[in-house]
């Protein structure tokens, strides 16, 4: 699966990414009893400039992707093409380089930030590590226009993390991230710890900052409409693997995977009148356990639609309509 | 008929050294028998403390409920003994909380919750109390209750954690339930089931339900009516209908642009409320909305405006300009 036109070279394009996780017993001598396929398989690519949105429910894989491209994991199996580089492969000298390019942002504001150190410290500790500008006086110049890019005044760098709001800090975190003027950088859950009115206005940061300095997000969440709003492309996980993926509105508007349909019919609309007015019945039971997960699709036990080849084999993700892709056998 | 919760002037401070918190601050509102009603806001505009303030359940020090009365079914739960209020609670109030692994006893079985409160609060003998406990289990959506009763709340899913508090609420006929963030800690496709079984019993049983919550979306699907807060006040009141799509207060306004929203496309930029949350130990006379507010003028330094009538019957609005609102609205699109 190529899920990229033609003319537009991806910056990344994950192949068959796996990564599975051992379950172990005993104390003393620990055996492997079995494994948790956190990701099962999984391809796609992101291209230049673009924001990607991956999403689904906990346990789903899709933090572990995140990690496994940050190389925080090592993936089981696949490839993670960065720029034509097999990020899976490289080793850890090189590794060291390439994260110069690639950065994240995480979820929690509070415990993301070293509470010891002042918020001018944070920001400039990437540029100490990476030997990029070794001048102190000229890091200080660039902790200031860092600030000032996420809208903070400078009078920030002299503060620590607990005397600031959780937007704050959030854009203290946004501002580390650039600090080494990366290409990529993966969101992962970046805006959810984050109050509603305080969430617009990081949401924005991002997307200024994404067309400022030509960056390209993977934008790792659970919140549907928050990632609605900033992706212009949408994979959706269930249990490892990627049940549909396509452009954003049309993957909102016209989904096809019966997975994303009841994650969407789900979500309620801030609005009296649409809700009134839909028609909502709640997906059946809960998200199996992946150490055991279900033969042949593995959303079959909950599928509303699912017939007998469901249990059986498990479908392959195939380009339904063009750029539209999904894995289910029951969608014509 | 007189409502069944009547809130009157609560507040409700906490104090640290020097500082005071005013964390509910006069807020006033009703809940009639049956009725959902939902408190919304964000973090630090009161709107556990107030429920928790219902059950006194504010520890103290440092917080302390300062004023008001609780009328609940006539009675001023403020001037309810200790030992009445233990009844209270778990009997004809019943309450769910965001986390359900914190808010079951983890070394004991889920039977032994659920009978546990029912023999306290109805003298029920043990084996009458399990009878009631499956017969919960069964109605809160959770199958094989025999099984489940036996087991401890780390065997269960978040999901299933979930229904059990339900089922525990339940146990002793409430007349209200208090849910503070019941879903927050789920998944949205079991959010959505936990928040169905919650409708489909309060109606059923006749039940009213007090949900606090921060998702707007949550609101408009399960409120009849709505509070939102903010600073320790509620700041407008009225039917969902009328709050989302006649707000007449700013912050009101603000929230529902700020939101992303699933049913529309892809925007270029979200319309976020300015600034930062309000610091509650620096609180002046004024509006505490007004350094954020984009129609503020001279008279909301002044003083804070109290919850005045809108057109619609029931619709309150905590603004001085609440009447121009429309008006002021159309000028800046």
């Amino acid at each position: 699966m190529t899920a990229v036109a033609p003319e537009a070279a991806p910056l990344l394009e994950v192949k068959g990414l796996s990564k599975h996780f051992p379950v172990t017993e005993g104390i003393l001598r620990r055996r492997k009893v079995g494994e948790v396929k956190a990701v099962d398989s999984i391809d796609f690519a992101i291209r230049r400039g673009e924001t990607m949105g991956l999403v689904g429910e906990s346990g789903c894989g899709k933090t572990t992707t995140g990690r496994c491209i940050l190389r925080l994991e090592h993936p089981t199996a696949g490839a993670i093409l960065y720029d034509g580089v097999d990020l899976a492969k490289l080793p850890p000298k090189e590794l060291i380089a390439m994260r110069r390019r690639i950065q994240v942002i995480f979820q929690d504001p509070y415990s993301s930030l070293n509470p010891r150190m002042k918020v001018g410290e944070i920001i400039a500790e990437p540029m100490k590590v990476h030997a990029i500008e070794p001048d102190p006086a000229r890091r200080a110049t660039q902790v200031r226009e860092l600030l000032a890019v996420c809208g903070l005044s400078p009078g920030f760098a002299d503060r620590y993390p607990h005397e600031m709001s959780g937007g704050q800090r959030q854009r203290v975190g946004i501002a580390r991230a650039l600090a080494l003027k990366p290409e990529f950088i993966i969101c992962d859950e970046a805006v959810s710890a984050l109050d509603v009115s305080i969430q617009a206005q990081v949401v924005n940061l991002l997307e200024d900052l994404r067309e400022r300095f030509g960056l390209t997000y993977l934008f790792i969440a659970h919140d549907l409409s928050v990632v609605r709003h900033l992706c212009q492309r949408v994979a959706v996980m269930y249990l490892g693997r990627i049940v549909e993926l396509a452009d954003g509105d049309e993957l909102f508007d016209s989904p096809l995977h019966p997975y994303t349909q009841a994650l969407l019919a789900a979500v309620p609309v801030p609005d009296p009148s649409v809700e009134a007015s839909r028609e909502f019945r709640p997906a059946a039971g809960e998200v199996p356990s992946p150490i055991n997960p279900p033969s042949g699709c593995v959303f079959h036990p909950r599928c509303p639609v699912a017939v007998e080849r469901c249990k059986q084999t498990r479908p392959e993700v195939r380009e339904v309509r063009p750029g539209h892709w999904a894995a289910c056998h029951e969608i014509r | 008929m007189s409502p069944l919760l009547d809130v009157r002037d609560l507040s409700t401070v906490f104090r640290a050294g020097d500082l005071t918190v005013r964390a509910v601050d006069g807020v006033s509102y009703t809940v009639k028998h049956g009725e959902t009603v939902a408190i919304v806001g964000e973090s630090g505009s009161g709107k556990s403390v107030g429920a928790m303030s219902i059950l006194r359940l504010i520890p103290s020090p440092p917080g302390r409920i300062t004023g008001g009365q609780i009328l609940f079914a006539g009675r001023d739960l403020l001037r309810a003994s200790d030992e009445e209020m233990r009844r209270i609670r778990g009997g004809d109030i019943g309450m769910i909380f965001q986390e359900p692994m914190t808010s079951l006893n983890p070394v004991l079985t889920i039977g032994r919750q659920i009978t546990e409160a029912i023999e306290q609060h109805r003298g029920s003998d043990r084996a009458a109390a399990e009878r009631r406990a499956v017969e919960l289990l069964g109605l809160v959506g959770i199958a094989d209750p025999r099984r489940r009763l036996r087991q401890y709340p780390h065997q269960l899913s978040g999901g299933m954690r979930q229904r059990v508090m339900i089922a525990i609420a339940l146990a002793c006929d409430p007349k209200l339930i208090i849910a503070d963030e019941p879903t927050t800690a789920l998944d949205v496709t079991i959010q959505a089931q936990i928040l169905e079984l919650m409708r489909t019993l309060t109606r059923q049983l006749n039940v009213a339900l007090i949900i606090i919550t921060h998702n707007l979306g949550v609101v408009a699907r399960y409120a009849n009516r709505v509070n939102v807060m903010y600073a320790g006040r509620i700041v407008e009141s009225g039917r969902a209908e009328a709050i989302y799509h006649r707000p007449g207060h700013p912050y009101t306004v603000a929230l529902l642009r700020s939101v992303p929203r699933l049913d529309r496309p892809r925007q270029a930029r979200l319309d976020p409320v300015d600034g930062q949350p309000p610091d509650l130990t620096r609180l002046d006379d004024g509006c505490a909305f007004r350094p954020r507010c984009r129609f503020a003028i001279a008279a909301c330094a002044k003083s804070r405006p109290s919850l005045e009538p809108m057109a619609e019957e029931g619709h309150l609005s905590a603004c001085f300009r609440s009447g121009e609102l429309d008006r002021l609205l159309g000028a800046a699109a």
